[in-house]
């Protein structure tokens, strides 16, 4: 089982994610993250999305994935070096000392906090998931109020790139 | 001139070239009804049930290689052509089918008949689309004509809501379509093919296993002739029965799970193994730890995601059967290398052994009708050249068996979902494609039940099929499974409280006939069959205890086939009375 993201551009129409979803359903395969906006072609989305599976899965799942009419073009970017990000937004309980001390900790993680009231601090981080789950698991103690996630978006490294 | 959506979408169909559309009106269909009323281009067939309607169209598209058209309303109207959705779906039958859909202002309000025919048939279409713009109509027909008909076809359904059939604007319907992200692949990658080759040529056990894929492919010639120069031999599955001449002596019979004995040995031993437009099926790999040990495989196959799914191949070949087969054809001639002939000779030796087994025999001196015995006579007294469409069951796995087709398309029948009630709906749709052609639809009492509404159908449209109903009172093979795996306990598979088959036919305006004694099946058929223009409905008493063998059950190997007919009684219907 290993982890992978893949990365598509799907025709921008009504239904094209719910094929997507449908697909990993209704055949069993996983989804851990997936996110999809709008790209500067206006016809176009990109849709990212983290799956894990033995190597014999993840071939089928894109070539599932391929199969689908709306699917224009597809990459597995976990094939070769690639850039990783993900957005993090979590509203932490703050009173006292802990108010310094999750400061800190904000920036050790490079975050910045962009809400603060007499009992909370809301944060934002952004990085790998990995990064995004030490943050969390570091500001557990203090008291978790509400944890956001935008889940993986990524991009291959130098000059290959996924484009129509 | 403008013209109303109504009229654009039959004027699409008309010069997309469709003879027949079947279908069944209501509220969101109305305009499209009216078109079709005020023209004579497009023939409507008024079905009894719209699962009737997809399995006709689904039945004429095998038939003819042609995709079959299906009309209906929204709601009930598309929701009950799922189930013929799904059946065309599982065996990539190119079908279309056009829902009418409720007014766009309404979508979403759960209007009267409103469903989300999109979202419901999502999973089992090749895809689909919501029209919401008259000016998109006839784009999108082509696009679903185009869909449907290409690379691995399949159902493609086009929701339309009913102000779009009002809505006017200019007609045009393009002569051609491209869309980006929907290429498929014809040619196969000459590289690949060289080796595939190569690999043939070197096998001292070769086996040719060969799928539906060869015959929407419209490649039988091809694989006709790539056999016969190799002289290996060659198995079809069930949904490629006819793709290769079952009369040839290089044909082994069908494969899997009540394929024949010297099929399934073939291929446990074979070396090497050349699938084309073949899918490796659970119903034809048995356990997967199991499936060939020996063998090297070649896939040829024009759906990617078909190469590795279930078995890991050495030599994929993404392409079209029919080029991919010619390349190979080519490549062989050319080659200096001949296939080994003694290893062959040890072959068909072996092969020849495995024959002998005479694995389909049955007792031929039973005092009551024998369903096998039935399916043998229909075999030769239509010559092996009737279009036979099947159910799904016992009978459907003895046609199989019994009826030894030579020609592609002739063989219709629900192999991958398993439809029970697809048969006498499927036939409709090849009488209306092949008139003159004897078609018989092979059933039984309970998968006939499930579609019997249809018979008014062929009454009205005048379509003399011949209904083989194999009537042993039980869903066999449901029977046959709780006799060999749940102890006998023939929980609900009894059927109770049948209908009087003949005069039901009757009722309908049509022929019914009881055969109850094995001496009177021949001169039964042979009246059913001389009567070109009267549907036939042949009522066969048959033995209850039959079973299906050979049989390899669930999760055993290929080569962990039942052979011995198994002497169990099942209650009879006296019994059970």
């Amino acid at each position: 089982m290993t982890r992978h993201i893949i990365s598509m551009l799907l025709e921008n129409e009504s239904g094209a994610l719910s094929r997507v979803a449908g697909l990993f359903s209704a055949r069993g395969y996983n989804i851990e993250s997936l996110t999809v906006a709008p790209t500067e072609d206006a016809t176009l989305s990109r849709l990212t999305l983290v799956t894990s599976g033995s190597e014999d899965v993840i071939e089928q799942i894109t070539k599932q994935l391929n199969k689908l009419v709306d699917v224009v073009k597809l990459v597995d970017l976990t094939e070769g070096p690639h850039i990783e990000r993900e957005l993090l937004i979590i509203k932490v309980i703050a009173n006292g000392t802990m108010r310094d001390e999750i400061k800190r900790l904000v920036d050790i993680f490079r975050g910045r906090i962009i809400d603060v009231t007499e009992t909370t601090y809301t944060i934002e981080l952004t990085g790998t998931s990995d990064k995004l789950d030490a943050f969390v698991q570091a500001v557990r103690g203090a008291g978790i109020v509400e944890v956001v996630r935008s889940g993986v978006s990524g991009i291959a490294r130098g000059e290959k790139n996924l484009r129509v | 001139m403008e013209l109303t959506g109504a009229d654009i979408f039959v004027r699409c169909l008309a010069d997309e070239g469709v003879e027949y559309v079947f279908g069944y009106p209501g509220g969101a269909a109305l305009h499209i009804y009216d078109a079709l009323y005020r023209q004579d281009k497009v023939k409507h067939i008024l079905v009894r049930h719209e699962q009737g309607a997809a399995h006709a169209a689904d039945g004429y598209a095998r038939a003819t290689g042609r995709p079959g058209v299906v009309l209906v309303t929204s709601g009930p109207g598309v929701t009950n052509t799922v189930t013929g959705i799904a059946t065309a779906y599982m065996d990539s039958i190119p079908l279309v089918i056009f829902s009418g859909q409720v007014a766009t202002s309404l979508i979403g309000d759960d209007a009267f008949q409103e469903v989300d025919a999109v979202g419901i048939t999502r999973p089992c279409v090749k895809h689909n689309f919501l029209v919401k713009d008259v000016r998109e109509l006839a784009t999108t027909i082509k696009k679903a004509f185009y869909i449907a008909t290409t690379g691995r076809p399949g159902p493609v359904l086009v929701d339309i809501p009913k102000d779009v059939t009002a809505h006017k604007c200019e007609y045009e319907y393009p002569k051609s379509v491209t869309m980006r992200s929907y290429n498929p692949v014809l040619k196969g990658h000459p590289g690949q093919i060289k080796k595939a080759v190569d690999l043939m040529l070197a096998a001292h056990r070769p086996m040719f296993y060969t799928g539906g894929g060869v015959i929407l492919g419209e490649a039988s010639e091809a694989l006709t002739d790539l056999v016969r120069l190799l002289a290996y031999p060659c198995t079809n599955t069930l949904m490629g029965l006819g793709a290769f001449p079952a009369s040839d002596p290089l044909f082994m019979g069908m494969l899997g799970m009540h394929g024949t004995y010297e099929a399934n040995m073939a291929m446990h031993e074979c070396d090497v193994l050349i699938a084309i437009g073949a899918r490796f099926d659970d119903r034809v790999t048995g356990d997967l730890e199991k499936f060939c040990p020996h063998a090297r495989i070649i896939h040829v196959d024009i759906d990617p995601a078909s190469i590795s799914k279930n078995v890991p191949v050495e030599i994929p070949i993404v392409g079209g059967a029919e080029a991919v087969m010619r390349d190979m054809i080519k490549l062989i001639k050319a080659s200096k290398k001949k296939p080994d002939k003694e290893a062959l000779a040890a072959w068909w030796k072996q092969i020849d052994q495995w024959r002998a087994m005479n694995c389909l025999d049955y007792d031929h001196d039973s005092k009551l009708i024998k369903p096998q015995y039935v399916l043998e006579k229909l075999y030769e007294l239509t010559k092996g050249d009737a279009y036979i469409t099947s159910d799904v069951g016992q009978h459907q796995m003895w046609a199989a068996q019994f009826y030894r087709f030579d020609k592609p398309r002739r063989w219709i029948n629900s192999g991958g979902l398993g439809t029970m009630g697809f048969g006498l709906p499927a036939a409709m749709g090849v009488k209306m494609a092949f008139p003159k052609e004897t078609v018989c639809c092979v059933t039984g009492e309970a998968s006939i039940q499930m579609c019997i509404q249809e018979l008014s159908t062929c009454k009205q449209y005048d379509l003399p099929i011949k209904i083989i109903n194999l009537n042993n009172r039980y869903m066999g093979m449901v029977r046959q499974w709780q006799e060999f795996f749940y102890d006998r306990r023939y929980s609900h598979s009894y059927m109770d409280a049948l209908p009087d088959f003949v005069k039901l036919a009757e009722s309908y305006g049509h022929v019914g006939m009881k055969i109850e004694k094995p001496g009177d099946v021949e001169g039964a058929l042979k009246e059913a069959l001389k009567m070109k223009d009267r549907l036939v409905f042949l009522d066969f008493i048959t033995d209850q205890n039959e079973n299906v063998y050979p049989m390899i059950a669930a999760g055993k190997g290929q080569h962990e086939m039942h052979l011995k007919p198994c002497k169990a009684v099942v209650p009879t219907d006296r019994e059970l009375a």
